[in-house]
């Protein structure tokens, strides 16, 4: 009786599609992925049906749950003279070193005086850093003075920003490149802490702000 | 694993010099486990949708108190928010050593679902609700323009027909409440809200109330 043969040669898969598709979605999610510098705080706010989605150029204050109150500016630039504003306000030095650090910072919560302390820690640590946010009150209001100095540094460079999309012949729209005011408050915190940090946008004459919100359905949908 | 290679033909009884046939496949296993390791990771870091914003205008602040002989808000609800809790009236407010025609004011509760705030905001916004149906049907009917349409239901919200919001919020409120209230009113196609600071009566009507 003759033998049964086995088949000699190896039970290969291609694998090469399998290989182009992952090599492909790897692509997409590197080039589609926006990184987030790591936030001191995690805020989980409130849904809302609104689908405008968080303007670049914005000045950001974020409440947390225990109503601390941190703060944030997108532009780096604009970072770089409200914290030289600062300093000088303050009697504050900062070395070139960390002026540069804090420009590519995310949201921080802390007096001025702890700053450069703050600046000089890992992302890590900054998260573990004892602090009370920043103060807003009447008699050490430095809430009002970050506004508003970010506010003219905001719109200086928005302001360079919107010439330079101009000479490369688009037609934008400056409404785009002024800051917009934004109040992120976590879901859990009461409403007159949030208030109070309205109050001082109100008090520089800051009158149109958002609230980031997370989106839900709308029932008004007509599409 | 992927590939197991054919190991290669057995030398030559002649002892001719051939050259070695090895095959020409690369392991990729090594590769293929890189490309899924960094699928995975850019798969859970990456976050897509950049957060919404909804924008609400507050009303400029005046120096000067506000006085007594303000015009009067006819056409008005007035929310009064405490923690998870929502209570209405509408109308004036009418204390109750100060009672209306219909007597002291009274706050009826209600919630932020959609049997509850929504329906309530959706009766009293009727006039412009309507309105805007009929314009959404001739949106659809191609009779108006989309700009147009946007144009004339700005224009019906500021309407003196429409409904006016007034949130007051007690200390106890919180975030979430009070961006939900705005939310609904914003469905309810409520065009004028103002965020305004309770009065004491107000708020002690509202202690009596929450104490029930």
């Amino acid at each position: 009786m003759p033998k049964i043969k086995i088949p000699k040669n190896s039970p290969s898969i291609d694998m090469t599609p399998m290989v182009d598709l992952a090599f492909l979605l790897v692509t997409f999610f590197m080039l589609a992925a926006s990184f987030r510098p790591s936030e001191p705080v995690t805020v989980e706010t409130a849904s809302s049906v609104s689908d405008k989605v968080i303007p670049d150029n914005n000045i950001m204050v974020t409440i947390d749950t225990e109503g601390k109150v941190y703060f944030n500016l997108t532009d780096p630039e604009a970072r770089k003279e409200a914290l030289n504003n600062m300093a000088s306000l303050y009697k504050v030095s900062f070395s070139t070193e960390q002026i540069e650090k804090f420009s590519l910072m995310s949201t921080f919560g802390c007096t001025i005086k702890e700053l450069p302390e703050y600046i000089n820690l890992s992302g890590e640590a900054r998260k573990e850093f004892k602090t009370d946010g920043i103060p807003l009150d009447s008699l050490d209001n430095q809430l009002k003075n970050w506004i508003a100095y970010s506010q003219v540094a905001a719109l200086n460079t928005g302001k360079t920003a919107y010439e330079e999309a101009k000479k490369r012949g688009l037609s934008p729209d400056a409404k785009d490149f002024k800051p917009k005011f934004i109040i992120r408050a976590d879901g859990k915190a009461v409403y007159i802490k949030a208030e109070k940090v309205i109050d001082v946008f109100r008090e520089l004459n800051l009158n149109n702000l958002s609230f980031v919100t997370s989106s839900e359905y709308n029932p008004n949908n007509t599409n | 694993m992927a590939e197991i290679a054919d190991s290669g033909g057995g030398g030559n009884a002649k002892g001719k010099k051939r050259a070695k046939k090895s095959s020409t496949r690369v392991d990729m296993t090594p590769m293929v486990d890189l490309a899924f390791l960094l699928l995975t990771f850019f798969v859970l870091t990456s976050t897509f949708s950049k957060p919404k914003v909804m924008s609400l205008a507050y009303p400029a602040k005046i120096d000067e108190p506000i006085d007594a002989d303000a015009p009067k808000l006819n056409n008005g609800i007035t929310f009064l928010l405490s923690k998870n809790k929502v209570f209405y009236y509408t109308g004036e407010f009418y204390p109750a050593d100060r009672p209306g025609k219909n007597g002291p004011t009274e706050l009826t509760e209600t919630n932020f679902s959609a049997s509850g705030l929504r329906k309530v905001l959706a009766d009293l916004n009727s006039y412009v609700l309507l309105r805007k149906e009929g314009m959404v049907k001739k949106v659809k009917a191609k009779q108006l323009a989309d700009t147009t349409y946007t144009r004339l239901l700005e224009q019906l919200k500021g309407k003196p027909e429409a409904l006016k919001v007034l949130v007051k919020t007690d200390d106890k409120a919180l975030c979430k409440n009070f961006i939900d209230l705005i939310d609904e009113v914003k469905i309810a196609e409520i065009g004028v809200i103002a965020p305004v600071p309770m009065l004491p009566a107000e708020l002690k009507l509202l202690e009596t109330q929450l104490k029930k």
